[in-house]
């Protein structure tokens, strides 16, 4: 019998030790050989468990992104004061200089 | 029940009437807080900004001003609410520092009423958990038993109400937050309809279900406390109208069509729960409620989609942790891609790591569609079978979670036993729907027992009605 792609897709969540590594690198998270080798498994495990959705028949029905029932809601794009200072917003930056957040180099 | 503390409402207008000094409530709830320090409810407290506050609210009602309609009733924030006088941790090491800039939407409705804010409660780091266990600091103990959890993740709220450090206490629910707690310690705990509540200054969760409520002893204290905080927000984009008045509710249970939730009856359920919830049915019963089973057939998909949903909106929300703007950040990095790297890798936790991490394969091209859109389609199934639901009856029940609290560090090594707690609370934030743990008894060995009481979206007053009423039935 002829699998659905999503069947395919599916069989390939027994993690292995590249699959986690090249997770952490895309989340940008340096992860320690014990938190990589825990990952393996239990990762594994929650995606083997919610897996279990491939059983559902969901023809005919669209995602909901939101429960709000809210659209396309405005405001004017004007400068409004809360009464706050520069400062006081930027007091729990590491680095700041005139104001501004001071980053490591990103170019060259 | 309730020892300490009046009813909210009586508090305050003992204090506008010059009955209660507003500074006599603060040192009370502070040497409380002090005293019960054993169950490790509270993270830290904001007691220079408190004192302050109670002073100038003493002193405008000497002057005669009406201090509003909390004046001087103190209460606990969740510690992911930002407020002054203390830091924002979110019980996670990666904010611990973190001064808040501005006051959550909910704080200042709050303030602006006359409560004050004494203390922040402890938490699942980042909210992610349902015991207090994944919390960077230290685990809050069982008010009822202080070798076991109180729930999660407002698990530090709950405590705080049911060992009365102050009337009521704020919580977050993204998965069950507010009502699991509340079923373990024995308390109420409320979560609104989606967006009823402005979430703004509020570290988020999972953005598409995270909402703000009242955990407290009462109906009829949470009801005053979310009519304060209720309606829409500039700040928040999210949030809906309100109903006009979510404080009277005269209401009886006679005549009211209420659905047992068949599903949350079965397998899985301990039997314990099982003859409490049974007995609460009983007396809903006796009171007059028209009592029907009904069915809400995917309910053992609900989970899975909140596991896929929630870690994506979680990977995306802690994206903005990169070490540059604001909270921890490794200093020994040598260029700004290993900055990121080690910032977030030393300062998460591992249960963000976690979420972070399937979060980010969910989301990943090629497994998109197969998993978070997959979710998102049945999270439409799920809707649409709880509005079925309710075309019969006008309000649906259950037990709110499948045990009593259970031993710390029973369930710590498996991560998905863990999550398994969620398993009745997760649809109504699928849905969006309001939804309330009440005390409904006490299972063997003394453990309460929540009943959760859940209505249409939009429905809350109908909710709080129908609440106060069972909660009536069950005195």
């Amino acid at each position: 019998m002829k699998r659905s792609l999503l069947q395919l897709v599916l069989t390939m969540a027994n993690l292995t030790r590249d699959d986690v590594l090249k997770l952490a690198q895309l989340a940008r998270l340096d992860l320690s050989d014990a938190e990589i080798e825990e990952y393996i498994k239990e990762l594994s495990d929650i995606l083997h468990y919610v897996e279990k959705l491939d059983q559902m028949d969901v023809t005919g029905l669209k995602p909901t992104n939101q429960v709000s029932d809210l659209t396309n809601v405005t405001r004017f794009d004007e400068v409004k004061s809360y009464g706050y200072e520069p400062l006081d917003l930027l007091k729990n930056v590491p680095e700041v200089e005139d104001n501004q957040i001071k980053v490591k180099r990103m170019i060259g | 029940m309730r020892s300490v503390w009046l009813p909210i409402k009586d508090i305050a207008s003992k204090v506008q009437a010059g009955e209660l000094k507003a500074a006599d409530l603060v040192e009370q709830s502070l040497k409380l807080i002090e005293e019960k320090s054993e169950y490790k409810a509270i993270v830290a407290t904001t007691e220079t900004e408190a004192r302050k506050r109670a002073k100038q609210i003493d002193e405008a009602i000497a002057r005669g001003d009406d201090a509003g309609r909390l004046a001087g009733v103190p209460f606990i924030a969740k510690d992911n609410f930002l407020v002054f006088g203390a830091d924002t941790t979110a019980a996670s090491n990666i904010l611990k520092g973190f001064s808040a800039p501005y006051q959550a939407t909910a704080i200042n409705r709050l303030e602006a009423e006359g409560a004050i804010c004494v203390a922040k409660a402890n938490l699942d780091a980042f909210a992610h958990g349902t015991s207090t266990e994944n919390s960077d600091f230290f685990t809050t103990l069982n008010p009822q038993d202080k070798t076991r959890v109180p729930g999660g993740s407002s698990g530090g709220s709950a405590a705080s109400v049911v060992l009365e450090l102050a009337p009521f206490a704020l919580g977050t629910d993204t998965g069950g937050s507010i009502r699991q707690p509340a079923s373990f310690s024995g308390c109420i705990g409320y979560k609104p309809s989606y967006g009823l509540v402005s979430r703004s200054g509020v570290v988020a969760m999972a953005s598409s279900t995270d909402v703000i409520g009242p955990l407290a002893s009462t109906v009829d204290d949470a009801a005053l406390v979310l009519d304060v905080m209720a309606g829409p927000d500039e700040l928040d984009s999210t949030t809906i109208a309100r109903q006009d008045d979510y404080t009277e509710l005269n209401q009886s249970l006679k005549g009211k069509k209420i659905g047992v939730i068949k599903e949350y009856m079965g397998e899985g359920l301990s039997l314990e729960v099982k003859h409490v919830i049974e007995s609460s049915i009983d007396k809903l019963k006796q009171a007059g409620a028209e009592i029907s089973e009904v069915s809400i057939p995917s309910t053992d998909m609900a989970l899975a989609v909140y596991y896929i949903l929630c870690p994506a909106e979680v990977s995306s929300n802690l994206a903005r942790y990169d070490g540059q703007r604001y909270a921890y950040t490794a200093k020994d990095a040598k260029n700004l891609d290993q900055s990121y790297l080690l910032s977030r890798g030393q300062g998460f936790g591992k249960e963000a790591k976690r979420r972070i991490m399937i979060g980010t394969y969910v989301l990943s091209s090629g497994y998109y569609d197969a998993y978070y859109r997959k979710a998102q389609t049945v999270r439409t199934k799920l809707i649409n079978e709880f509005e079925a639901a309710l075309k019969d009856v006008d309000f649906l029940i259950g037990p709110v979670a499948p045990t009593t609290a259970f031993k710390i560090g029973a369930n710590v090594d498996n991560p998905l036993q863990m999550y398994l707690c969620d398993i009745m609370t997760v649809t109504s934030n699928m849905v969006g729907n309001p939804s309330i743990s009440i005390p409904a008894g006490k299972a063997e060995g003394g453990l309460p027992v929540g009943l959760q009481i859940m209505a249409a979206r939009r429905q809350d007053k109908e909710l709080l009605a129908v609440a106060k009423a069972s909660e009536e039935a069950f005195a």
